[in-house]
């Protein structure tokens, strides 16, 4: 782990693994410091921004240099289970280049259980981790003008859903009614970096 | 009903407030007026507080109708404003009577001029906050013809200009700026940056795209790919063509190229008048990171 600047009223915290990025995450996130303006978690990152003179920041790397990361706090996550009809157009690629049938694709992708690393792209779109081996396959070589809402798709070590309507590269392999975000909704996203989240099939 | 109505937009006016702060983990976007100091001022102006909503006009053309009897005030650059044809000027509290159309012309200089109205834009929040953002499209739609914007109730008196504000937007800006998280993953960053880069007009409230002498990456970075990560209002990320982007307002949250570099929030209101062709060079100026 290493901190680097980042401007006046932030910092940013390379780490060395995806998990030790959730565990520093988790470790902030249990006893927020009083004036951390936002905590944004990346695949190999944490940004931490302060209110100016709050001194937040000194605070966060105090609290992460005692901490152990191997042991991050439990909390309790948010559990989220989604109902998904296994109906993608990219079905048949991600069972072909897995090496497995389709119907192994619904149960590799339906067994796991997925923790939401980071958002971006989009508000409400989170970056999954915990898919199974088979189903790590890259993007599409040419990404789609448009995908539907509520896709649900894989692109390397991530599984998520497209909030809304917008272009994209990742393998389709099914689609959910599940509302991910609403502006007018507390909270307005259904997906929160910590959450677990299962997907079940809907048929 | 106190409102205003919309007679004409020009090429782009948003709804504009100080944005949604603390929303940024689900991926959702600052937003708020890209001028903050000049949407304060405009606010101060007509008597609100400084946080209320008003119009946030790309290059004039803006013509309000007011249904009640209102103080409106402009700011940003230097403006032509006038009420009902008559000439009325920027920077100074403007009382309409029923009917009275406000209008505002363009810019000689700069691109974003602020229209505060006494009691605030009243829409709907979202997220605590009544900004358009451009990227996530979250917030009041653009302005449109027809568009009725309801009024706040007046807190408190217009007060007069109370800080000499710059009324004229640079033609070339210095821009002092921090190395940034990834400044090791370029090849002679600060002399690259110092050199004169151009604003395009691919522009916008996301961020300034710029041209000029493309940044190279060191050798052990040159191919070496980024995960995603969290980006701030003001970062200066660098894609594979070595072309600067700096982000504004409506940056998304997270990004898979490195930033360089990051501006000094003091130098964002000069950035946001920036016009397309505005020659800009960035000054680097490292400070001892201690905390």
């Amino acid at each position: 782990m290493r901190w680097r600047a980042y401007g006046e009223h932030a910092a940013l915290l390379d780490c060395d693994s995806l998990t030790q990025t959730i565990a520093a995450h988790a470790t902030v996130a249990a006893s927020r410091p009083d004036g951390v303006a936002e905590l944004v978690p990346g695949a190999r990152s944490l940004l931490v921004v302060e209110t100016p003179g709050s001194g937040a920041l000194a605070a966060v790397r105090e609290l992460l240099a005692d901490a152990d990361l191997e042991h991050p706090p439990g909390g309790r996550p948010r559990e989220i289970t989604l109902d998904v009809t296994y109906d993608g157009e990219d079905l048949e690629l991600v069972a072909q280049d897995a090496g497995v049938s389709i119907e192994d694709v619904v149960r590799l992708h339906t067994d796991a259980v997925y923790t939401v690393a980071f958002t971006g792209f989009a508000p409400g779109f989170g970056y999954l981790t915990g898919l199974p081996e088979p189903l790590r396959q890259p993007r599409l070589s040419t990404p789609r003008t448009r995908v539907p809402p509520g896709s649900v798709g894989i692109a390397g070590e991530f599984t998520g859903v497209y909030p809304r309507v917008s272009p994209g590269g990742w393998r389709l392999i099914g689609h959910t009614r599940t509302v991910l975000f609403d502006p007018r909704a507390d909270p307005p996203a259904l997906f929160a970096p910590g959450d677990r989240v299962r997907f079940r099939s809907a048929g | 009903m106190r409102a205003l109505e919309v007679v004409d937009t020009g090429p782009l006016a948003l709804v504009q407030d100080l944005g949604r702060t603390g929303y940024a983990h689900l991926g959702v976007p600052p937003s708020g007026a890209l001028d903050v100091p000049a949407l304060k001022l405009a606010n101060r102006l007509v008597g609100n507080d400084e946080a209320a909503a008003g119009v946030e006009c790309l290059f004039g053309g803006l013509r309000l109708r007011a249904t009640a009897s209102c103080t409106v005030a402009v700011t940003g650059p230097a403006v032509p404003v006038d009420v009902d044809g008559r000439a009325a000027g920027s920077h100074a509290a403007l009382w309409l009577a029923p009917g009275q159309v406000v209008t505002i012309g363009a810019p000689a200089t700069g691109l974003r001029c602020y229209l505060a109205v006494s009691g605030g834009i009243a829409v709907d929040a979202e997220l605590g906050s009544r900004s358009r953002d451009v990227l996530s499209e979250i917030g009041p739609a653009p302005l449109r013809a027809g568009d009725v914007l309801p009024l706040g109730t007046p807190s408190g008196v217009p007060g007069g200009a109370d800080v000499v504000v710059p009324t004229v937007a640079a033609a070339e800006l210095v821009v002092p700026v921090e190395p940034g998280p990834r400044a090791h993953w370029f090849e002679g960053l600060e002399a690259g940056l110092a050199k004169t880069w151009t604003v395009t007009a691919e522009s916008n409230r996301v961020g300034l795209r710029l041209d000029g002498t493309p940044l190279t990456r060191e050798g052990d970075y040159a191919e070496k790919e980024l995960p995603s990560e969290g980006l701030l209002t003001g970062a200066v990320q660098v894609p594979p063509d070595g072309l600067p982007v700096v982000f504004l307002a409506d940056h998304p949250t997270t990004g898979g190229y490195p930033v360089a570099a990051v501006v000094r929030q003091a130098s964002l209101p000069a950035l946001a008048q920036a016009r397309p062709g505005t020659l800009l060079r960035f000054h680097s100026s490292t400070r001892v990171w201690n905390r």
